[in-house]
Order: structure tokens, then C-alpha cells, then sequence
């Protein structure tokens, strides 16, 4: 019995080691930095994956990634992620992961920690010209990892006809918190609430700004969650929930502050860029216009938020990666997405062409000139989670004890 | 293992030994071995190498790039179990919560899953019943749908402007937000009763970072609504166990207990349970086993929302290897996701093993069995004659 518990024992380690070799070889360790390490590999086809927010972003990312290997004799994938941090994973782990894809900010510590990302800022020689709080995000421990896809940020969406039902005009457009409360009270009936938003840092988080707070400091370095400003701001949710003309999304019953809108339960949201789209699909006959967030304590705030274009260090043609990202964040191809599936460029150089062609969409843009983040450290997107989770129960909780336990779980980890 | 088709005479061992044949042990062995060698290897590659894979992961600091068993990946102990189970943060936070979550979970569907399961297949079981066939599918078909359609239905049902919350409606019942509402079922029944915070006793200790009252507040109308999905679901596939279960008891005793003047009730509790110990106890076991797992039905639905209620250890795993790349830990909770498993199924065990006899019984029992060996064959068969002065007596005797 003990020979044969020998040989399985054996066996199963030669096996191991086998499993172990396979990993372990076809990858350098070390991570390159300048172009001549970089790999070029053209013989394979260059694969992309996107997690697309449906047919319009899938085809248009699909043509353009086209159009670059059409001009370079190359051969280029795109397929669409049902859950890219799986997928993603995946990939790292098995040693041969996809080439190009969206990466979050928020994952991107945890890949760039693990050696999964190549850092491939330095081989962008216009990078001076992204939004400098956007390249913050997408950078880890000094290096940038990925440069923006595009950028979105949170401004007021308000329901025109239920604005001049309640009897508001141009002239009501909320400047002040004080203005917001009143205005929210004179929009609510029996029917909807005056204004809703998601019970999530990326939404509550825009007050927050406007007291002068957030989750961290501007630089990213420091928790900030229990500070007066925040508690300030939260507090200013709290008010407005407790008055009734303010409801989460949730508790009305929807999905996200969008659907809330377009389905007519409330007259005002806190939304990004994005519910433009999803308006003209889902709820064409809402009519909308949006304004900028009104001012807090601090003046004016907002939030933004970013994707950029990772690349796999693993990667067989790095090059051919560089070169692909540097053909998809092109003012033409920018352009090209920004009609396809509405977004905003993150080069401040393309501002100015996309504020002409789309001049009702001002407001988001402009919001970029006083927008934070969300905390990108490793581990911060958990603490964030748990944010949220606290803060759908805001209506029977202090906001400091939901502060302060936010800080504890920051302190964690911004040591 | 052993094939004895190379000797004819096997059948009279006795008279093969003067044969001549003689049996090649070692070929039989290496040609038994080589038969199962596919499902071995099979076994070994997708089975126990992951497994030991897992552990590994458990106990080093891999960080989810290439092979764990590379040389950049470190041995470092019990880190990560310490830091889901003993260091007070965020992580021994959800941890607990998502145990919370489950217990709730478990210690409620069991049982009424397993009431529901035995329910329906009696009704089922009942000759008297037309359309059997038709009822047996409807039941069983939940179970055999796909858990994400289940749950999309259960969501479009369960919404805040449902189908369930327009029929309550129609009773003047203003249903709940169900996959949004984060309030415990105990809390919210307390708060009925005017109990709106707990006692310090219970709010200021804990274990796991959460505090007993938060252990105490019962499963969440969330997963409630996820709980009533389950039940729904599976209670098909225990039904058939307990079907097939039903159908191998003979008629026998039924007949006796109804001579006997019990009602169905009786029948049911006192004669067909007892006899369905061996099914309930597999349909319990599967039923623990399958309740700590839940994975689908909070990734597809909830992804542990609202507040963090949904949150089960599974599915915490998943989320934090994959979402937040704490590989070791997410296995480090795997791991201790099967070892209350199988604690739990060993107590299981313990409580439904069949129950000792009293002394006093065994005795009697003993006495009884020494007095029947005895008598002798003959006084027996006296016994059972008719008329038998000796039976008279003794029946006369136990009359008095």
C-alpha cells in the first residue's frame, strides 16, 4: 500500500512540474521598457477584446481595428467580453492572453502589480496632451499602463416637460445646493420624485466633490473618506432623501438613475454621457436637457470615469499592440466613436471639434476642468463596493458612521 | 479486479486445483489497470490536479500570471485563511457576511425544500391520482431549466413592478422592492414589535467582524425572493428520489397500518417517513452540500446586492480572485467552504444515524430471542396449532 502511495505520489509530481514548465516558459519575466525589447511577433493575428456596450460600439471598434490592419498587412481579431475581468484573468494566467483589450482603472493595479500589463507609456509621444487626472488613473507605482479610450463625466439631466409642467423655467436651473432642494421639491408629484441617482460612490461621490471632498485626495495617495467636506457632502444626500423629493434609483424600482428617468419616475437624474444614448434607444420620447451640476460648498464638482486601451505584456507583438492603440485614439477615429456610440475623447486636444459637433453634450465635457476620480490603488475597488452596500441603507444610517468605517477600510490599504 | 473468465472450472473451486491452468495474476493486473487508466488520468487531470492546484494557491502569494508552480510564486503559510478569518478589515467583513448570508440560506431551504420535495412526490405517488404523468413533469420541469433563465424569470417576477407585487396588490398588500430591499426578516419582523436596535450585548460583539445582531437579522427579503427561486427549483429533482424512494416500499405495511385504523396522517409520519430515512438523509446531504455552493443564481442575479445580502461564500471566491486578483484568497475561501461542508454534512450524519437502543429494550429483546431459540421445533409448531391447551393458558394468563 505505501509503494503504490509512492508511485501515485511520484507520478503526480512529475505531472506537477510538467503543468509548472508549461506555465513558466514562453515569457520573460523582467518588463520591457524601451522600443528595442519590445516584441514583434508578426506572424500571428493581433486579437482585441472589448466589453462593448452593444452593436454600435462592437461595429464600429470592429472597423476601425480593421482599417489599421488593412494598412498594415496585419491580421486583427475583436471579440466582444461577456465579462472581461474573467476573461482577462483567464488570459494572464494561462500565459497566452489577448494582445489589446478595455482595461478599467480600477483593475489595473491588480494586473499591473501581478507583471500582467505592459507599460507602454513612454512610447506615446503625445501623451501631454490626455487630461492629466485621467493618465493619474491609468497609472501604477509611477509608470502609465494604458492610455484613455475615453472619458465620461456626471452632470444633471432634467425632464424639460416636467420642468415647465412645474411651472420652472431657464431662468430656475439650480446654481446652488439650495436651489437644487427646491427646485427637486417643486418637481415632485404624486407620480415621481423630484431627482434620483444610483446609491453608488459614482454618483453620491459628485457632492461629495462640491463640498470639497471625495473617497481620496486629488493625488490619489490619501483616504479622505471621513473628512469634513465628505461628511458635508453626504450629508447633502442624506438632507435631500429625507425631504421626498430625492429617491436612489433603486428604490424606485429601476436599474440604474436612466431607466428611473426615462421611465418617467423621477424629473432630474445625476447621470454620465451615457444615458444620452440609452435615451435615444430605449426612451425616444423623453425629452432631456443637460445642465451642469449645481455648485456646492467648494464650487463646482463632478466625476469622471475612463477606460484605456491595455496591453498584455505576454503579448507575442507588443509592437503591433502600440502601434494599434496608437491608431485607435486618432482625432479621425475618436471622432468616428464619438458618432457611433457617443463618447468623449480623453485628448484635450480633440475638445474643442467635439464640443462643435455635439453642443447639447457641453456640460460633460466641460465638467472634465473640475472632475475626481474614483480611488484606482489595489484592493480600492472592494472598499468602494462596500461604500455602496452602506449607502443604500443611508436613509437609517449616520452618514459619518458610513464614513468613517469607509476611512478604516482605506487606511487599509493607502498605509 | 480479479478475473476468473480464463478458468472454466471456476464455478467448483474445490475441483480446479488439479487442473493444469494456471492463472497469470500480474497480466490480469497491469490488463485491469490499463482499463481504467482513461478515467484515472481523466480523474487526475481535471479533478485532483486542479484540487492540489487550488491548495497550492491557497497557501502561496501567486498573483494570477502564468503557472502558480512558477518560481516567482511564494510559500507564505496561512496568510490568506488569516486574513478572511482572523484580521479584522474588509475582507473578514465580507467573509462573515457572506457566511452569515449562507447559514440563513441553508438552515431555510433544507428543510422546506426537503418537506416540499416529500410532499409532492406522496401526492404523486397516489394511484388514486389521475394525470400522474402530466403532474411529475410540470414539478420536474423547474429543475431540468437552466438556473440563469430561472433566475431572469425570477427577476422580471420579483420586480418592484412584478407580476408578485400586482397580485399582492390586488389584496391592498404593498409588496416589497424584493431584489433591492436589504432588510433582514428577523429586523424587520423586530421592528414590528417596536425592537429597532439591538441590545449592546448583541450590536457591540461579534464574530467574523460582523455583530450578532447582524448574524441574528435573518435572510434579507432579497434573499428571500432567491431562497423561494431555489426551493421552486430543485424540489423537482428530490421529488423523483423520493418517488423511486416510495415505489420500492411495498404495499404491505401501508395495508397493515390501514387495518390497523390509522388515518393518512399517521400513515404517512409513523410508517412511510421511517421507511424513507435512507432518502431523506441523501436528499438532505445533497441538499447541504448544494445550498453552501450557491453560485448561479447571485452571479446572474443579484452579484451579492443589495448591501452586500446576496453575498455568499462561492460567490465571494469568484469575485475575489477574479474581480479584485486575490487569488490565494479566493481559494483560501473555497477551501473553507468545503471543509464546513463536510462538517456540516458529518453533523447531519450524527443527528440521523439510527438511534441506540435503551438498555432496558436490548434486554428485553434479548430475552425474548433466548426464549423463542428455546423452545423446541416441536413445542413451536404446537405453539401455532389451534386448540393448544398451553396457548389457551398463556393467553388466558396475559387476559388477567
Amino acid at each position: 500500500m505505501k509503494k503504490k502511495l509512492a508511485v501515485a505520489a511520484s507520478t503526480f509530481s512529475v505531472v506537477a512540474m510538467l503543468l509548472a514548465g508549461c506555465g513558466g516558459s514562453g515569457f520573460s519575466s523582467d518588463s520591457a521598457s524601451s522600443s528595442d525589447k519590445l516584441t514583434s511577433d508578426t506572424s500571428k493575428e493581433l486579437t482585441v477584446l472589448i466589453a462593448s456596450s452593444g452593436d454600435p460600439e462592437t461595429n464600429a471598434v470592429k472597423k476601425a481595428v480593421q482599417e489599421w490592419a488593412t494598412k498594415n498587412k496585419r491580421k486583427a481579431t475583436v471579440s466582444v467580453a461577456s465579462d472581461i475581468n474573467q476573461q482577462l484573468s483567464q488570459g494572464f494566467a494561462s500565459g497566452s492572453p489577448t494582445d489589446v483589450f478595455y482595461l478599467a482603472p480600477d483593475q489595473l493595479a491588480g494586473y499591473a502589480s501581478s507583471g500582467s500589463l505592459l507599460a507602454y507609456g513612454d512610447q506615446i509621444s503625445n501623451r501631454s496632451d490626455y487630461y492629466s487626472s485621467l493618465l493619474q488613473s491609468l497609472t501604477y507605482d509611477g509608470k502609465l499602463y494604458a492610455i484613455p479610450k475615453d472619458v465620461s463625466t456626471l452632470q444633471l439631466v432634467i425632464n424639460t416637460d416636467m420642468w415647465s409642467a412645474a411651472g420652472l423655467t431657464s431662468a430656475d436651473y439650480p446654481k446652488t445646493w439650495s436651489q437644487l432642494e427646491s427646485v427637486a421639491k417643486k418637481l415632485t408629484t404624486s407620480k415621481h420624485v423630484g431627482l434620483t441617482f444610483s446609491p453608488q460612490y459614482a454618483r453620491v461621490g459628485t457632492f461629495m466633490a462640491e463640498a470639497g471632498g471625495g473617497l481620496v485626495n486629488a493625488k490619489g495617495t490619501k483616504a479622505t473618506a471621513n473628512s469634513a467636506q465628505s461628511l458635508k457632502g453626504l450629508t447633502e444626500v442624506k438632507k435631500l432623501i429625507a425631504s421626498g423629493s430625492t429617491a436612489f434609483s433603486s428604490d424606485l424600482g429601476a436599474g440604474w438613475g436612466g431607466e428611473a428617468f426615462g421611465t418617467g419616475k423621477a424629473a432630474m437624474t445625476i447621470e454620465g454621457n451615457w444615458i444620452l444614448g440609452s435615451l435615444a434607444a430605449d426612451y425616444p420620447n423623453v425629452k432631456y436637457k443637460v445642465i451642469a451640476l449645481p455648485s456646492g460648498p467648494a464650487g463646482k464638482g463632478t466625476m469622471q470615469f475612463t477606460n484605456g486601451w491595455g496591453i498584455a505584456q505576454d503579448s507575442p507583438d507588443q509592437k503591433g499592440a502600440i502601434s494599434l492603440v496608437k491608431y485607435l485614439t486618432t482625432k479621425s477615429v475618436m471622432m468616428q466613436f464619438a458618432k457611433a456610440f457617443g463618447i468623449m475623447p480623453g485628448n484635450s486636444k480633440f475638445a474643442a471639434d467635439w464640443k462643435k459637433a455635439y453642443p447639447d453634450q457641453a456640460p460633460f465635457i466641460d465638467g472634465l476642468q473640475y472632475a475626481i476620480g474614483v480611488p484606482t490603488a489595489k484592493g480600492a475597488s472592494t472598499v468602494v463596493s462596500d461604500f455602496d452596500s452602506q449607502l443604500a441603507q443611508l436613509k437609517n444610517t449616520e452618514p459619518k458612521t458610513i464614513l468613517d468605517k469607509t476611512q478604516k477600510n482605506l487606511d487599509a490599504i493607502y498605509k | 479486479m480479479m478475473f476468473s473468465s480464463a478458468n472454466p472450472g471456476s464455478k467448483k473451486r474445490g475441483h480446479s486445483s488439479d487442473t493444469s491452468i494456471k492463472i497469470n495474476h500480474t497480466r490480469e493486473q497491469i490488463s485491469a489497470w490499463m482499463f481504467c487508466a482513461p478515467m484515472l488520468i481523466i480523474l487526475g487531470v481535471f479533478l485532483v490536479i486542479p484540487i492540489v492546484m487550488a491548495l497550492w494557491v491557497s497557501f502561496s502569494d501567486w498573483s494570477g500570471r502564468g503557472s502558480p508552480f512558477s518560481s516567482g510564486v511564494h510559500f507564505i503559510g496561512l496568510g490568506n485563511y488569516d486574513s478572511v478569518l482572523v484580521t479584522p478589515g474588509l475582507s473578514q467583513s465580507d467573509f462573515g457576511t457572506a457566511i452569515r448570508n449562507n447559514a440563513w440560506y441553508t438552515l431555510l431551504v433544507v428543510p422546506l425544500q426537503t418537506l416540499l420535495s416529500l410532499l409532492l412526490a406522496v401526492m404523486l405517488n397516489r394511484r388514486i391520482l389521475k394525470a400522474k404523468g402530466f403532474f411529475r413533469t410540470a414539478f420536474y420541469f423547474p429543475s431540468v431549466t437552466s438556473s440563469v433563465a430561472i433566475t431572469v424569470l425570477w427577476l422580471f417576477l420579483f420586480g418592484s413592478t412584478g407580476s408578485i407585487n400586482a397580485v399582492l396588490s390586488w389584496f391592498g398588500i404593498n409588496g416589497p422592492n424584493w431584489f433591492n430591499d436589504p432588510r433582514g426578516l428577523l429586523q424587520i419582523l423586530f421592528s414590528h414589535l417596536g425592537v429597532s436596535q439591538g441590545p449592546a450585548l448583541l450590536t457591540q460583539h461579534g464574530l467574523l467582524g460582523i455583530s450578532w445582531w447582524d448574524w441574528l437579522s435573518g435572510p434579507s427579503v432579497a434573499m428571500f425572493a432567491i431562497m423561494l427561486m431555489v426551493i421552486f427549483t430543485t424540489s423537482g429533482t428530490f421529488m423523483l428520489m423520493f418517488i423511486a424512494a416510495l415505489q420500492s416500499i411495498g404495499e404491505g405495511t401501508e395495508e397493515a397500518a390501514i387495518m390497523d385504523g390509522t388515518n393518512a396522517w399517521q400513515r404517512l409520519w409513523h410508517v412511510t417517513v421511517p421507511q424513507l430515512k435512507p432518502t431523506i438523509f441523501t436528499v438532505v446531504t445533497l441538499g447541504i452540500i448544494g445550498t453552501w455552493q450557491v453560485f448561479d443564481q447571485i452571479y446572474t442575479g443579484t452579484r451579492g446586492g443589495p448591501s452586500k445580502t446576496t453575498l455568499t461564500p462561492a460567490y465571494l471566491s469568484y469575485s475575489a480572485a477574479f474581480d479584485n486578483q486575490e487569488w490565494g484568497q479566493g481559494a483560501a475561501i473555497s477551501f473553507i467552504l468545503f471543509v464546513i461542508i463536510v462538517v456540516m454534512t458529518w453533523i447531519q450524519r450524527q443527528i440521523m444515524k439510527d438511534r441506540k437502543m435503551s438498555r432496558r429494550k436490548i434486554a428485553y429483546y434479548e430475552a425474548l430471542k433466548s426464549e423463542t431459540r428455546g423452545l423446541s421445533n416441536v413445542s413451536a409448531s404446537q405453539l401455532r396449532g389451534k386448540g393448544n391447551p398451553d396457548v389457551a393458558n398463556r393467553e388466558g394468563k396475559n387476559h388477567e
